[in-house]
């Protein structure tokens, strides 16, 4: 069977799968973002913590991500096989780009525009909301790019762990020694990453001040 | 004179012995330029004692590292005294909210520091909105000030910095330090990074504005043309300490040698009289009156 005929046939199936892939992400990217983000702030306000922070996120980043995958699975309550687990997975790996990128963009501002916000009168909070962090924006919309980037590539491994997602077509198509059936993973998987990477990358130039 | 005792009344601004000292573990105040690099248990500005009054412009002259800047800072509680008090209003900085403070007083740096996201109606209009005016009374306002400095013709309210020269910038600048009609105003070498023909239109302009305002304002600056041209009274300080004060037009008589070394970088003849005279010759040497507002 040729790829192009197992993709009609089965085009109801890949589609659903490619939900569920992007479910996956979006859901290990929301947690990721809402992690990452107040703790970014948080460590700008504490520089002491700031080296066991990065630390930390850049270890997780550092495991190959089966062998993470792997880690988890003995794990009461977080781990285990299935979708939690792989979400667990996914949202440390998410992490440091996001966490990295929310420090450097919060601390890398013109000090004289931070100087005339204190000079001003702002509270150090509203220096925060209406400095800081709309200066710092594209920033880390940039490393949301990198680690949603990622997360669609880990995730594919996720159905190791029976995740789902596209991964699943992949392994599959490997045991069967199927093209048709590895392409149907690789391919959709392929197209969300650089489409999410395209669409992520025009939102970064929108919000950059110069 | 200088030695009067200071009258305490009358004093908008006071520096009761202060002394400002960092060391390896305080937090170093995140200034540009003046910081010395060894900071390890530094005294900044010692025994300081001075008075300001009102309508004043006193020029903090000096040297890079002479602490002129950490005096200023040390005006709006951005830096807090080591020992002694500095007083605003008759009331140490120390017992003042630091936020109703600064609101309260108007500060311009070199480069403007103007918020890159904001445009030139929004950079203006911060301290009003930050002391919750309506939005009618800042949209007035807002207008008032861009006609003050200069910048009422064209688009400049919806313009971004970047779309304005430095000298324009700096215009903008000095209208968001005046935006909420402080009674005191803070410059660090305001016109310290514009070429020398916008600066020294900014300079002339400025001289004019601040006599008509009245306000009571303190000029940081290394150029002591500027201090001549600006001052109703040039403090002199070496090494965090005040070394010489006086009336610009008695300033260059002073015999201190920091004085000597200040007033010898002026050109041969560089009494005060003819020290505008000589900056319009430079002028019209550099580029026949042109520049650019």
């Amino acid at each position: 069977m040729n790829a192009y005929t197992f993709f009609v046939t089965h085009g109801a199936e890949i589609f659903s799968t490619t939900l569920e892939h992007l479910e996956l992400v979006l859901i290990s990217m929301a947690i990721a973002v809402a992690l990452a983000i107040p703790l970014g702030i948080f460590i700008v306000q504490r520089p002491a913590l700031r080296t066991v922070a990065l630390g930390i996120a850049s270890v997780f980043q550092t495991i190959p991500s089966l062998a993470l995958f792997g880690f988890l699975i003995p794990i009461p309550f977080i781990g285990g096989i299935g979708k939690r687990t792989a979400v667990v997975a996914l949202v440390l790996y998410a992490l440091l780009p996001i966490l990295r990128n929310t420090y450097v963009g919060l601390t890398g501002i013109d000090p004289a525009v931070l100087e005339a916000a204190t000079a001003m009168g702002m509270t150090p909070w509203q220096v925060m909301w209406r400095v800081r962090l709309p200066l710092a924006l594209s920033v880390i919309l940039a490393g949301i790019r990198t680690a949603t980037v990622i997360t669609i590539g880990v995730a594919t491994i996720a159905a190791a762990i029976g995740a789902g997602g596209l991964g699943t077509f992949i392994f599959r198509g490997v045991a069967m020694v199927s093209d048709a059936v590895i392409l149907a993973g690789a391919i959709p998987a392929a197209l969300l990453a650089l489409v999410a990477d395209g669409l992520l990358a025009m939102l970064e130039r929108r919000l950059r001040v110069s | 004179m200088s030695a009067q005792p200071e009258a305490l009344i009358n004093a908008t601004i006071q520096f009761d012995a202060v002394t400002y000292s960092v060391n390896g573990t305080s937090r170093i105040p995140a200034s540009h330029s003046e910081r010395p690099p060894n900071t390890k248990e530094k005294i900044l500005v010692r025994d300081i004692r001075l008075s300001i009054a009102e309508s004043e412009t006193v020029v903090l002259l000096g040297r890079s590292g002479s602490g002129k800047t950490t005096l200023l800072r040390l005006i709006n509680r951005m830096l807090e005294p080591s020992s002694g008090t500095v007083l605003v209003q008759g009331r140490a900085t120390t017992q003042w909210n630091p936020y109703a403070l600064r609101r309260s007083i108007g500060y311009v740096i070199q480069e403007a520091g103007l918020f890159p996201h904001f445009t030139v109606e929004q950079n203006i209009a911060l301290v009003p909105g930050l002391e919750k005016w309506e939005k009618p009374r800042i949209d007035t306002r807002v207008r008032e000030l861009l006609k003050l400095v200069g910048l009422d013709g064209g688009d400049f309210a919806a313009r971004y910095p970047r779309q304005l020269s430095g000298g324009q910038r700096q215009r903008v600048g000095v209208a968001r330090a005046l935006a909420a009609d402080p009674q005191i105003l803070l410059m660090d070498e305001p016109f310290g990074a514009l070429d020398p023909v916008t600066r020294a239109e900014l300079q002339k302009e400025f001289a004019a504005l601040a006599r008509r305002l009245g306000k009571t304002i303190v000029f940081v600056t290394h150029d002591l043309r500027e201090a001549l041209l600006l001052a109703t009274r040039i403090v002199l300080l070496e090494h965090g300490k005040i070394v010489a004060q006086d009336a610009p037009e008695n300033f260059l008589q002073v015999k201190h040698p920091e004085v000597r070394a200040f007033a010898s970088c002026l050109d041969t003849d560089g009494a005060p009289g003819n020290v505008a005279g000589s900056r319009s010759d430079a002028d019209e040497g550099l580029a026949g009156g042109g520049g650019q507002p």
